[in-house]
């Protein structure tokens, strides 16, 4: 990016995250669950902001958050204030939000942190706890429509702000960013980014020698690089000249449109907020919740390339998803064959198919593995078996039998497969001799010709055929 | 206190629960005073009447079976506008709530509901607790009944005139920088804030929610506890409400109490009838036994700019909910954008004095000025509850007078700088927390002066045997009003 323009793009995310793990909001008893509900109907007089109603606040909220401090190598915060954030949005029940601040005397939960992306670490300025406002819906679009509906479930939903320094540097880098946050999110069991809304986010760009815009309303991780590349195009084409302001992103028609200049900027007015406590985690307490927080993802990766010997970019790609990490565990309980495993799952496996109508039982899974490993099926066959199983439920012993998997093993056989290839091929020969890339081609293209030979054999006889003539 | 039938106010509950009393017929004989004096005075905004009368002979019928009833059976409790009642409006004296109905009662409602206390209705105020004279209302002011050219004081101006005419039994009011005391003091009743944390504020519509407590206004020590027994104590609801348990008075009187004079509290800003009147209640509290003393809080003269900066800037965000949008006034919008319309509610709805707090507290909080007003006030005041600490080690409370001058006559003071430095003696308590009650203290030219006494933190019971001891001390007199009615 840099190099196609001179401009070098500097980009901050603010990720907002619901803490869906929870049962109630933030500050009150009503059910945090509101995605499937009517309009206004999980709401009480507190998250409606009738007068004179008090917030009471929720500490399991304050646990996860502090989890999540933890998770992204904050410092957790042992007093911690909440402040309340002034400005008039008719979604905001209170003309407040209770959130954290780290100015004027305020202290977030948790700052300091960095989130390692493909080698480099982005920086996380702060974390801090808050309550989601409302929800508008408009005719139409919104600088357009005549009117609009707020619905007030949303208000007072547990939310966590997690700030970064201006460390991203495109839209693919954020995107990267964004996934890995997820997972780690995930892997500690509070949030759950499939659910709508639950996981979004705001952008702060800038090119060198320009102003910093900030885009809204980024309502998922998918949406954040459109909307970074679209920004990233439109700036360019103001050389640099963009003027501060933010911006809000359509997604229906994949544009940002001006919403305000910095100059009209919203003044939050922030002061601590009267009617809460500071929330205080002693270090003991900070420990316990360290104690009772399950692995997140770099742990887990390093854990599986150490203790399991799993290839490092294998492992990690196992961590990053928590589903086919817990069935990788299972399986690793049963069969020490664990590189084959890991790459079998990473390979074949999917959250969804793991979860899914038709599962594959972690023991019929490591059956098939055994069968690889033994030489019966080939990985190939094994894969055929696993799909098979995910789209009929039929067990995976039954398929390899049905189908008739079984792998050539017979060197004599094979040999007469190889033959034949060779002598399709001149000089394939030749060039296979000291090159790995074409020896790998030949056996691929010997496995074309008999899908069930088993590579292993294959591979063997064709090195000794170098060797031999 | 006693009532016409000779009865003292703290013994109706036994006595309706012993069936030696008909709480239906006390309850109509207060509804009976409400509508020969309020006419004139103007205290309640709203009256309960009907349930209050079917709740009294349920009292009655459940007294004749025998049955064991609360601690405030039969009480009728006036009850201040900015405290909620579920199913009565609750306006805070303002045109901007007009029409609202909580579906909640206040924790303290609750208490008063479950201890057999009978909510009579709902008293004017200064709207939103902003005044100390019940002007500042949208619905007119409520006058004083020891001179009705005069006003009640404020902002609880309704629930202390209500009191002090017997159109109430007792009474809720809320104090944020001396809304219970200031009219308590006017009207010649028993006022107290209770300490902060004391009272729950579950249901206290806000205006500086870090100052402010709902508290009982009484014509006597010995029911003004009765009630502030009944609501005081933690309340999971209110996150700032203390779980420090609630002493009782002995009842041994004064004897040995060191009590320490503030001389600030003498100074210039107040008039001398009122100075010496006050001067002669320590006298008083001497000759039952006191140790009397004087001491100095030296940061006391700012406590007044403290207060506004904090009041005014909590104010400024706690209303900025009104808009028009949920509940409350709102006025037809027609096709404008959602910021005109909030603007258009809000211009119409609030009155002019909320709209000049909002207005400085919004200042206060602007970025460049958060530093040099609030935090340096947030500064002041823990300097404040510093000294006050300091002066508790030698003196077990502290008194001087709860207002500087006597009931001004209605509209006498004209701009809002006068109307503010009245306050001077009673916002320290809000600042520092501590409890402070208000204790009539005899009359100047026929006009009541009260006595302020401050205790530690959680102490309210000293300060109830100090009111008691003077209470029995000089007689509580009543309003000509009620006499000649």
């Amino acid at each position: 990016m840099q190099a196609e323009s001179g401009l070098r793009v500097k980009i901050g995310l603010e990720v907002h995250c619901q803490l869906t793990a929870l049962k109630t909001k933030l500050f009150c008893s009503c059910s945090s669950d509101y995605r499937a509900s009517e309009p206004n109907e999980k709401i009480c007089p507190v998250c409606f902001g009738l007068p004179g109603t008090l917030p009471v606040l929720n500490a399991k909220a304050v646990e996860y958050a502090a989890m999540i401090g933890l998770a992204l190598n904050c410092s957790v915060a042992n007093r911690s204030l909440f402040y309340r954030k002034n400005y008039f949005y008719p979604d905001l029940p209170k003309g407040f939000q209770i959130s954290q601040y780290d100015k004027a005397g305020g202290v977030p939960i948790a700052s300091s942190g960095s989130v390692e992306v493909e080698g480099k670490d982005v920086r996380i300025t702060r974390i801090q706890l808050e309550e989601d406002p409302g929800k508008l819906t408009y005719e139409g679009t919104i600088d357009k429509s005549s009117y609009s509906l707020v619905d007030y479930n949303r208000a007072g939903i547990a939310l966590v702000e997690i700030v970064t320094e201006p460390d991203i540097e495109d839209a693919r880098e954020a995107k990267m960013f964004l996934e890995k946050l997820r997972s780690v999110i995930e892997s500690l069991g509070v949030s759950n980014g499939e659910l709508d809304g639950a996981m979004r986010c705001d952008a702060n760009i800038s090119l060198a020698g320009g102003a910093r815009v900030e885009v809204k309303n980024i309502s998922s991780f998918k949406e954040v690089e459109k909307a970074l590349n679209y920004e990233i195009l439109r700036q360019r084409t103001f050389s640099g000249n963009a003027t501060s302001e933010t911006r809000h992103w359509d997604e229906r028609r994949s544009i940002t449109i001006a919403l305000r200049s910095k100059e009209e900027e919203q003044e939050y007015r922030y002061f601590p907020e009267p009617d809460l406590n500071a929330i205080v985690l002693e270090p003991g307490a900070i420990a316990g919740v360290r104690k009772a927080m399950p692995e997140v993802v770099d742990a887990k990766a390093s854990r599986y390339a150490e203790e399991f010997g799993v290839s490092l970019q294998l492992a990690k790609e196992l961590a990053a998803k928590k589903e086919l990490s817990a069935f990788f565990d299972e399986c690793a309980r049963l069969h020490d064959g664990y590189q084959e495993m890991a790459s079998l799952i990473v390979g074949e496996l999917s959250a969804a198919a793991v979860a899914g109508a038709h599962p594959i039982a972690p023991e019929e899974f490591v059956g098939l593995v055994r069968m690889v490993e033994s030489s019966s099926i080939t990985r190939a066959q094994a894969k055929e078996a696993i799909r098979e199983t995910l789209l009929t439920g039929r067990p995976a012993r039954q398929v390899v039998q049905m189908k008739n998997l079984s792998a050539v093993v017979d060197e004599s056989a094979i040999a007469v497969v190889i033959a034949k290839v060779v002598a399709a091929r001149p000089g394939a020969l030749d060039e296979a001799r000291g090159d790995k890339k074409a020896f790998n081609h030949l056996v691929g293209q010997v496995l074309k010709e008999e899908p069930k030979a088993q590579p292993t054999v294959v591979a063997k006889l064709l090195a000794k055929r170098l060797r031999g003539k | 206190m006693k009532s016409r039938s000779g009865v003292s106010l703290h013994q109706v509950p036994s006595m309706v629960s012993n069936g030696e009393m008909s709480a239906e017929e006390y309850i109509a004989s207060i509804f009976e005073k409400v509508d020969r004096l309020d006419q004139k005075i103007h205290s309640y905004l709203q009256l309960n009447r009907e349930p209050s009368l079917a709740k009294a002979k349920e009292l009655d019928r459940r007294a004749k079976r025998g049955e064991r009833l609360g601690r405030l059976a039969g009480l009728g409790i006036a009850v201040k506008d900015n405290i909620c009642v579920r199913s009565l409006q609750a306006t805070c004296a303002s045109r901007i709530l007009r029409g609202f109905n909580p579906p909640y009662s206040a924790t303290a409602v609750q208490r008063i509901e479950s201890e057999d206390g009978i909510i009579l209705g709902k008293t004017n105020m200064d709207e939103f607790g902003m005044g100390n004279t019940t002007q500042n209302s949208a619905y007119g002011p409520t006058l004083n009944p020891w001179d009705t050219s005069r006003v009640s004081g404020g902002s609880s101006g309704g629930s202390a005139a209500a009191v002090a005419a017997g159109m109430a039994s007792v009474a809720l009011g809320s104090d944020t920088g001396g809304s219970i005391r200031c009219p308590s003091s006017f009207c010649s009743v028993v006022g107290l804030k209770p300490t902060y944390g004391r009272v729950s504020r579950y249901g206290l519509i806000p205006y500086a929610n870090s100052l402010e407590q709902i508290g009982p206004i009484a014509r006597d020590a010995e029911s003004l506890w009765l009630l502030f027994s009944a609501i005081a104590g933690y309340d999971a609801e209110d996150a700032t409400s203390s779980r420090e348990p609630v002493k009782s008075p002995k009842g041994d009187g004064i004897k040995g109490l060191r009590v320490g004079r503030i001389k600030e509290f003498f100074g210039e800003g107040a008039q001398q009838k009122v100075t010496e009147r006050v001067m002669d209640g320590g006298a008083k509290l001497e000759a039952l036994g006191a140790k009397a003393g004087e001491t100095s809080i030296a940061s006391l003269p700012h406590s007044l700019a403290v207060y506004y900066v904090i009041a005014m800037a909590e104010a400024s965000s706690n209303l900025s909910r009104y808009d028009g949008v949920r509940y409350g006034l709102s006025p037809e919008r027609g096709t404008a954008d959602w910021n005109s319309a909030f603007a258009r509610t809000r211009s119409e709805g609030f009155g002019e004095e909320v709209k000049r707090r909002i207005l400085l507290g919004t200042f206060v909080l602007s970025a460049g000025y958060y530093e040099a007003y609030y935090v340096r006030a947030q500064k002041v005041r823990a300097l404040l509850a510093q000294e006050f600490a300091l002066a508790f080690k030698k003196f077990d409370v502290l008194f001087g007078p709860t207002m500087p001058v006597l009931p001004p006559k209605l509209g006498e003071r004209v701009t809002p700088l006068e109307d503010y430095l009245i306050d001077i003696n009673t916002v320290a308590a809000n600042l520092t927390g501590l409890p402070a009650i208000s204790v009539p203290c005899g009359l100047v030219d026929g006009l009541p002066v009260g006595m302020q006494v401050i205790a530690p933190m959680f102490r309210e019971e000293v300060l109830l045997e100090v009111a008691a001891a003077l209470g029995r001390e000089q007689g509580l007199k009543s309003p000509p009003l009620e006499e000649a009615a």
